[in-house]
């Protein structure tokens, strides 16, 4: 036992020194999610913000103008004004709006009557998701004057109101609020699938993997060697990815923070799990680098609802998305940070992981053999 | 342990052990019912060329591999059965020694007396004995990337022992590295095994080191071609070892030898041709009278390698023609004049602080066979690179074929053949294929390529591999292969990079045959190598170290030099050791 425990003491020293002197694990781990974190945080945005907005008055009146002072005040929108809807459609053609908002000269009369379609609203659809995200500001808007009307005309609440898109825990329905949670997830995919199937492919090229194996040590102390320090590297990374999160992005973190350590303790050994299970059978970097991509990055990203809502893809594609571990994950992590500890969402979510933790592991620790063949 | 207790039976026995592997569609036989005993507290050599299956049987021995066939018994115990009570005795470098390179010399001991249990108590004794033993005392803080190959292997050396095994299994331990290096490496397994009765397990592919071993196992092809004491191996050649000498010079001397009667060995050495016969006598003078009238025999003693090529050659009478005296007719089309075709004056290269080659001079004349003999790192291949007019030179002036590499560094690529260590082929091509794409890669289209081709096929013997790929092809067709690619444009200068290091002596005859038939017809050649032997083929050589020259001259005169009372017929690398310690102390002088 004495000598186990020496041997687990040796690696584990040598790992750590490893990592504390290649730059590259340390980049993957603390570099890589703030890099990440900046590019998402400011650059990418999935929000509709300073929209070009054409708007159409036929026939100018009070009615008219109190609507359209409406998108005037909205953040969203950049209006312009044209005379006729056939300047404004060709100035979407030119894609120098990219909706067209039409008050069509009935419009005082139709409103005031209410019901039927008083306005009439144009998207260029050519871009689906900002189409989708100005159809539902319009109708946000629309729907806002509505109300307001009916408040001030006294009219009772009889007004068919006929949207009412209701945004809940994304208030500011702030993309980035619900992606940074998604980018922890690929970071700790990065760390614990790509890192740890890399660091130990390295050891098979540089010939390192051989000696160790005529040495007394077992197998399961080799895994653990590499588990624990990639681990710590993880959640490091995850602290890291948090902090930044909050205290620079100002991303609300409305769950408790015992309960994000033990759902991304999961996590991570789901993902070392698979990177233990890949350098299982890949030798060399190139390789590991590959497997690793393909079949835990690209899917954490892609499936896992971090950026492509889940349930809005087809049926095939859903039933696949089961077995990407980010998915739990990113479930998890949104509801933490925009929600809370809800837990219907978290515990099953957490047992799914926790599953798919035992199964990795336990393949990659009966597939591992000390041998080269 | 006293030796005693074991004495009784072997340290290694190995019973019938095969071993195959798939590689792609192919099974492969790795190993093939090999049968051996290692004697406790001796050194056995497990000899043979790349290939042959050394590494392979180490790991099984180490129970790294599956066993397809037969038993392994380290120390009395079954390695299928119990592995880990094996390793637990054993010690293995494997190739590359096994080291961290981010971890210092210190912190690599360390890591491995962790994994081999030793108590910490003991660690600081063992520690300054290896440190003692290796040289390695004032570097314990160097990371391991950063000592050189011959210090490397000391360290890898002595993590292998900081545990001391009862079996000791060295995988190549020489390969590469600086003679000096290899002489301390012999000593200090003398020493293990003299005074702490280590047994060892020593693979190399220098035939030469077999004679320093208590024990040769000889493989080839993954058998077992012959086991016993090296001495065996030479008494059987006993009678059968000549020098000749003509005056009709030593490449057309070696030539008509090589076909001779009786004769199933000739290789040049120095001024003088050496001869093995397949009878205790030697070749019929008489025979040979017409073309050589001053022909004379003078008896030498066999070697080693003798004893290998015997076999060898027993063995392929029934595979294999002999190898036919074939001319390689194409003269090469004209050139500059007489003169040198190569012409290095004070070439020197750095890269930012460090030198790596520093004032090197040296002219090859046309038709001279031109040897840069040096271990890895010394700047022969940053010297090779400067002459392909891959790498500008940092000063000094380089002319190659009459183009000085400055200005005409394509047209002076245009004459020169390059065979590259490890040969360079694309391994997913058909021996066809390589032979089209470079002949092709040198502008040859139409009839001309076909020509070429088609000589080559011809030349090399290549008819029945035409359809197989590169990477299937046993090591000497590769080299025969990647020669024939090099030749495809009629060059004439060629460039050989460690051209046989690893092949085995037949192969590399039939190589060093057709080079010399290349120089007769006036092809300039320059070889780089680590290999002592291969340095005895050339007609002058430059001894390189750190980027310098230390001297240059034709082999016999570079051997002379390290002659004394004590060793009266000095080796290569006897000399290459003498004159690199020479080089040490006035380099210490000159510091004092």
């Amino acid at each position: 036992m004495n000598q186990a425990v020496r041997r687990m003491g040796g690696l584990l020293r040598k790992e750590f020194l490893q990592i504390w002197r290649d730059p590259s694990a340390l980049a993957i781990a603390f570099l890589l999610p703030a890099v990440l974190l900046l590019i998402f945080g400011y650059g990418v945005s999935l929000d509709a913000r300073n929209v070009n907005l054409a708007l159409v008055v036929q026939q100018p009146g009070p009615l008219a103008t109190s609507f359209t002072s409406q998108f005037g005040r909205s953040p969203f929108f950049v209006t312009h004004s044209f005379q006729t809807i056939q300047a404004a459609e060709q100035a979407m053609a030119a894609r120098e709006v990219k909706g067209i908002v039409w008050l069509p000269s009935n419009f005082g009369r139709r409103a005031a009557a209410g019901g039927g379609s008083p306005i009439g609203v144009i998207v260029n659809g050519v871009d689906a998701n900002d189409a989708r995200i100005i159809e539902g500001y319009v109708q946000q808007v629309w729907a806002g004057w509505l109300a307001a009307q009916a408040r001030e005309s006294g009219h009772a609440a009889s007004l068919s109101i006929a949207v009412e898109p209701q945004v809940r825990f994304n208030p500011a329905v702030s993309s980035r609020d619900y992606l940074v949670p998604g980018l922890i997830a690929m970071i700790m995919t990065l760390t614990g699938a790509l890192l740890t199937a890399l660091v130990i492919a390295r050891e098979w090229e540089r010939g390192t993997m051989e000696a160790l194996m005529v040495t007394r040590v077992r197998i399961r102390e080799i895994l653990l060697a590499k588990l624990i320090p990639y681990f710590l590297l993880g959640m490091g990374g995850m602290a890291a990815s948090v902090a930044i999160a909050v205290w620079l992005f100002g991303v609300p973190l409305h769950g408790s923070l015992w309960v994000l350590t033990a759902a991304s303790a999961l996590f991570m050994l789901t993902a070392l799990g698979m990177g233990l299970l890949i350098s299982t059978f890949a030798r060399n970097q190139f390789v590991a680098g590959q497997i690793a991509i393909i079949t835990t990055f690209l899917p954490a990203f892609i499936l896992s609802g971090f950026v492509f809502d889940i349930n809005s893809m087809p049926g095939a594609v859903r039933v696949i998305t089961h077995v990407v571990a980010a998915r739990y994950f990113v479930a998890i992590l949104q509801s933490l940070f925009l929600a809370g500890d809800v837990w219907p969402v978290i515990l099953p979510n957490a047992a799914a992981l926790a599953a798919m933790a035992i199964i990795f592991l336990g393949l990659a620790r009966a597939i591992a053999r000390k041998r080269l063949d | 342990m006293p030796p005693s207790a074991k004495a009784a039976s072997p340290a290694l026995r190995l019973e019938a052990v095969g071993h195959r592997f798939r590689a792609g569609k192919r099974a492969v036989t790795a190993l093939d019912g090999i049968t051996a005993d290692a004697a406790p507290g001796a050194i056995t050599g497990l000899i043979g060329p790349d290939g042959a299956g050394k590494t392979t049987l180490m790991r099984l021995i180490a129970g790294l591999l599956r066993l397809d066939a037969g038993r392994i018994e380290v120390l009395g115990i079954d390695v299928v059965r119990d592995p880990l009570a094996v390793q637990a005795r054993l010690g293995y470098m494997p190739q590359r020694f096994g080291l961290y390179e981010d971890l210092s010399v210190r912190e690599n001991l360390d890591l491995y007396a962790d994994l081999q249990g030793v108590p910490p108590a003991a660690r600081a004794g063992r520690y300054a004995e290896l440190l003692h033993m290796t040289g390695l005392g004032p570097f314990t803080r160097r990371m391991a990337g950063r000592l050189s190959g011959g210090m490397k292997q000391k360290l890898g050396l002595a993590c292998t022992l900081v545990n001391p095994p009862d079996l000791l299994l060295l995988d190549e331990p020489t390969v590469g590295v600086d003679p000096v290096s290899r002489r301390e490496l012999w000593q200090i397994i003398d020493h293990l095994t003299r005074t702490a009765h280590m047994t060892v397990l020593f693979s190399t592919a220098y035939l030469d080191e077999a004679e320093r071993c208590d024990s040769v196992l000889l493989i080839h092809d993954g058998r077992l071609l012959g086991s016993g004491p090296p001495g065996s191996f030479t008494a059987e050649m006993a009678g059968r070892t000549f020098f000749a000498t003509a005056s009709s010079g030593r490449r057309r001397l070696q030539a008509r030898l090589a076909g001779a009667p009786n004769v199933i060995d000739a290789v040049i050495q120095g001024a003088r041709v050496r001869v093995v016969t397949a009878a205790a006598s030697p070749p019929d003078a008489d025979v040979l009278a017409p073309d050589l009238p001053d022909l004379a025999f003078v008896p030498t003693a066999p070697r080693f390698e003798d004893g290998f090529v015997a076999r060898l050659r027993a063995l392929n009478t029934a595979a294999a023609p002999a190898a036919r005296p074939a001319a390689i007719p194409n003269a090469p089309v004209g050139g500059n004049g007489g003169g040198d075709m190569i012409s290095v004056r004070h070439l020197t290269r750095r890269f930012g602080a460090f030198t790596a080659v520093d004032d090197v001079s040296f002219q090859v004349a046309r038709g001279e066979i031109f040897g840069l003999l040096g271990a890895n790192g010394a700047g022969k291949s940053t010297t090779f690179r400067m002459l392909c007019g891959l790498l500008p030179a940092s000063e000094g002036s380089l002319r190659v074929a009459g183009f000085d590499l400055r200005t005409a560094a394509a047209t002076a690529r245009g004459r020169i053949g390059y065979m590259a260590q490890k040969f360079s082929l694309y391994g997913d091509l058909s021996v066809r294929q390589n032979l089209r794409f470079f002949s092709s890669a040198y502008r040859l289209f139409g009839g001309r390529q076909r020509d070429r081709i088609d000589w080559a096929v011809n030349e090399f013997d290549l008819t029945p591999l035409l359809n197989d790929t590169a990477r299937d092809l046993p090591l000497g067709f590769k080299q025969r292969l990647a020669l024939a690619c090099a030749l495809m444009h009629e060059p004439d200068i060629l460039f050989l990079d460690e051209p046989t290091s690893g092949v085995d002596p037949l192969a590399r005859r039939d190589f060093w045959r057709r080079i010399n038939l290349l120089a007769e017809a006036g092809v300039t050649v320059l070889v780089t190598t680590h290999f002592m032997e291969e340095a005895e083929y050339c007609d002058r050589l430059a001894i390189m170290a750190q980027g310098r020259v230390l001297t240059a001259g034709n082999p016999e005169a570079i051997k002379a030099t390290a002659r004394t009372s004590a060793l009266p017929d000095p080796t290569m690398e006897d000399a290459f050791i003498a004159i690199i310690e020479a080089a040490a102390a006035h380099s210490a002088t000159e510091a004092a």
